[in-house]
């Protein structure tokens, strides 16, 4: 496992998860709707060979295929690997050897996994067969896995007209990786003055200007920003829009104003909702300050301090 | 043809876990390591390129955040190859190669640790038919090398056990002179068989550390690169293959990719004294050197390899940058590198550098 952090990086867990959801072409449409009805068909390319699992061109002569042929659900492992800790997302939940299995009539081998009671069970050469799985839905799982097998040799490849009725045309993959973030130096400092109510950016030693937030970097010069500078809590509003669309899960009445804010001694501007004020009064130049709700880890939104507007010329570089 | 070459190289210390400093932070002292080598500020490199992935950092457009360690305002000629760092500076060969730049930064770098990586890698495998059954990448290998050692053909190649624990322990020892590495010492190789396996036949002196770990190189044509370095390592020429993403129409126990590269590049052209191979997995090491021809009389990976350090998108990398700093310190006239991407070897790329006589 992953050693603890020193207690001054912050780390939060992230979840990346999508239900990806892809086309099929015709000959991937045939073979997962075959798998359904427990028929399993390769394509044959134009030098003869029978690839399973098929594919629309050939990866040796980039000829489109599209010639089905049925192969058997019986074949030879071409080579595997005992796997004695499944991991999540894997076909089987006990210790499984992976396998590439050449089924009867075909050129190719389709990897999957195999059933066995150990690695001693499992070698090269040996017969397996197709274990399908209970419930199919037209993907490669369903294929449940493969088992030992001891009984007759499936015979060639017969063509196979690839129609089916209801054929599948597409298929959700679920995917979701787990991460755990770490921001980094200069994103562990500012948040942590967050936390504190303080809003604190970085000078660049090239260039002098102070980034906020900032990200250990500055862009211009290309090298690290070295000195912490507190900055704000003032700022004046450099450019707003009125949104009046109302965010999913986003408990803000709208029209509201969001903007370009640049704290006193920000070398550039940060984003922000300016409330407290009629949406319609907000301005450029308009001086504001952070509003802090309980226990929050960041502004809940600027309010109007009741200064002077700025004078254009003070900001007229950060907007 | 024009010369190009590599004048300067740089890596970081590889580790496990580096969650204290984000990607640029990383990444930030190895750009000025080279820079500062060739007295060349960010901002007076003509093109610059680097390899990287949104799936080791979980996030989108992930690489835009490390822009910021090479100035990138105002504009910036740059471009990305969301691959190893390998891939990025045959991108930047091939710009100065027409002309268009002098210079070019290289850069490349990746974070495992904030993710579980034998997972992650599953997303780049075919999504219909493989990545719904979620193979690991040390599965993967595996299947690998059990095919090497079922070979009946390996007359050339001796492919048992053995062998591959041979590979995995003069790496790991030839890291003891790498102040890079992330794992050094080992075992002799008859004390590491008797290790359990993590997936059979894999050990795991057999796979490669996960760990975090960023490089870079500065790239020259013709006399600035004579220059900015003393001894500048010439490309003579440089290639990459890619195989069908199906294993299963692949003899795993080759690599057509790799000899097919290393001809375009001229690599049999003339014998060379070291190479730096990109071998994960001790497995592909043996079928490496067999489709490289490499003979006893050349030194191969005396930097560790992969085995030592495999920083995801950026060991391909110091592949090249390692051959090439052997070259810069006279100790190598001639030397080859490789690159790999994709399970199984599926894509390789060969470099074949030298040294003016001196």
């Amino acid at each position: 496992m992953t050693p603890a952090p020193s207690p001054e990086v912050l780390q939060a867990p992230l979840i990346v998860e999508f239900p990806f959801t892809r086309s099929l072409g015709p000959v991937q449409s045939a073979f997962l709707t075959g798998l359904r009805t427990r028929t399993v068909l390769g394509v044959r390319t134009t030098d003869g060979r029978v690839l399973m699992p098929p594919v629309e061109y050939d990866p040796v002569t980039a000829d489109e295929l599209s010639d089905l042929v049925e192969v058997a659900p019986t074949g030879t492992v071409t080579t595997w690997a005992w796997n004695p800790a499944p991991r999540r997302g894997q076909p089987l939940d006990t210790p499984f050897a992976w396998v590439l299995v050449r089924l009867d009539g075909a050129d190719t081998a389709l990897l999957h996994v195999l059933d066995a009671p150990g690695p001693d069970a499992v070698r090269t050469g040996m017969r397996v067969r197709i274990r399908w799985a209970g419930e199919r839905v037209g993907a490669i799982t369903d294929i449940a896995c493969f088992e030992p097998y001891d009984g007759a040799e499936g015979g060639e490849a017969v063509p196979h007209s690839g129609e089916f009725t209801d054929p599948v045309t597409g298929i959700v993959a679920p995917a979701r990786l787990d991460y755990t973030y770490a921001p980094g130096r200069a994103q562990s400092r500012y948040l942590k003055a967050l936390a504190d109510h303080t809003i604190r950016g970085e000078r660049c030693p090239s260039c002098r200007k102070v980034y906020v937030p900032p990200r250990g970097a500055c862009p211009t010069c290309g090298v690290a920003t070295d000195e912490q500078v507190e900055v704000g809590p003032r700022g004046t509003v450099t450019t707003f829009c009125i949104v009046n669309i109302k965010a999913r899960n986003l408990d803000i009445e709208v029209p509201y104003v969001y903007a370009h804010i640049a704290l006193d001694g920000a070398g550039l501007a940060l984003h922000g909702r300016v409330g407290g004020i009629p949406y319609e009064q907000v301005r450029m130049g308009l001086r504001v300050e952070p509003v802090w709700s309980e226990d929050s880890r960041y502004p809940d939104h600027y309010r109007p301090t009741g200064e002077p507007d700025a004078d254009y010329d003070t900001y007229k570089e950060l907007l | 043809m024009r010369e190009v070459a590599i004048v300067a190289f740089g890596q970081s210390d590889h580790r496990r876990d580096s969650a204290e400093v984000s990607e640029v932070e990383m990444l930030m002292p190895v750009l000025h390591e080279v820079l500062d080598a060739v007295g060349l500020r960010a901002g007076e490199i003509d093109f610059t390129c680097s390899g990287s992935s949104d799936y080791l950092a979980g996030r989108a457009f992930s690489f835009t955040m490390a822009l910021d360690g090479v100035g990138a305002w105002p504009p910036i000629s740059e471009s990305h190859v969301e691959m190893d760092g390998a891939w990025a500076l045959y991108e930047a060969w091939t710009r100065l190669l027409t002309g268009e730049a002098e210079t070019a930064l290289v850069y490349s770098y990746g974070k495992s640790s904030p993710g579980d990586l034998r997972e992650v890698l599953t997303r780049q495998l075919d999504p219909y038919y493989v990545a719904p059954l979620w193979p690991d990448s040390v599965s993967l290998a595996a299947l690998q090398a059990q095919a090497l050692l079922d070979a009946e053909d390996a007359e050339d190649t001796v492919a048992d056990e053995r062998a591959l624990a041979a590979v995995a322990a003069r790496s790991r020892t030839a890291a003891e002179d790498n102040p890079h590495a992330q794992v050094t010492g080992s075992p002799p190789p008859e004390a590491l068989l008797g290790d359990p396996y993590l997936v059979r036949p894999l050990r795991r002196h057999d796979c490669p550390p996960v760990g975090d770990g960023a490089a870079a190189v500065v790239l020259a044509a013709g006399d600035t690169a004579r220059r900015l370095c003393h001894r500048p390592a010439w490309i003579r020429g440089m290639d990459h293959r890619t195989e069908a993403h199906s294993l299963g129409v692949r003899d795993l126990t080759r690599s057509p990719s790799t000899r097919l590269a290393a001809e375009r590049a001229g690599a049999f052209e003339a014998p060379a004294d070291l190479a730096e191979l990109h071998a994960p997995f001790t497995s592909q090491e043996l079928i490496l050197r067999r489709e490289l021809g490499l003979g006893e009389g050349v030194r191969v990976n005396p930097s560790g390899g992969a085995l030592a350090a495999n920083p995801m998108m950026a060991a391909g990398l110091i592949r090249l940058g390692e051959a090439a700093a052997a070259i810069h310190r006279g100790a190598a006239d001639r030397a080859l590198a490789h690159a790999t991407s994709g399970p199984c070897l599926q894509q390789n790329l060969v470099a074949v550098l030298e040294g003016d006589v001196l």
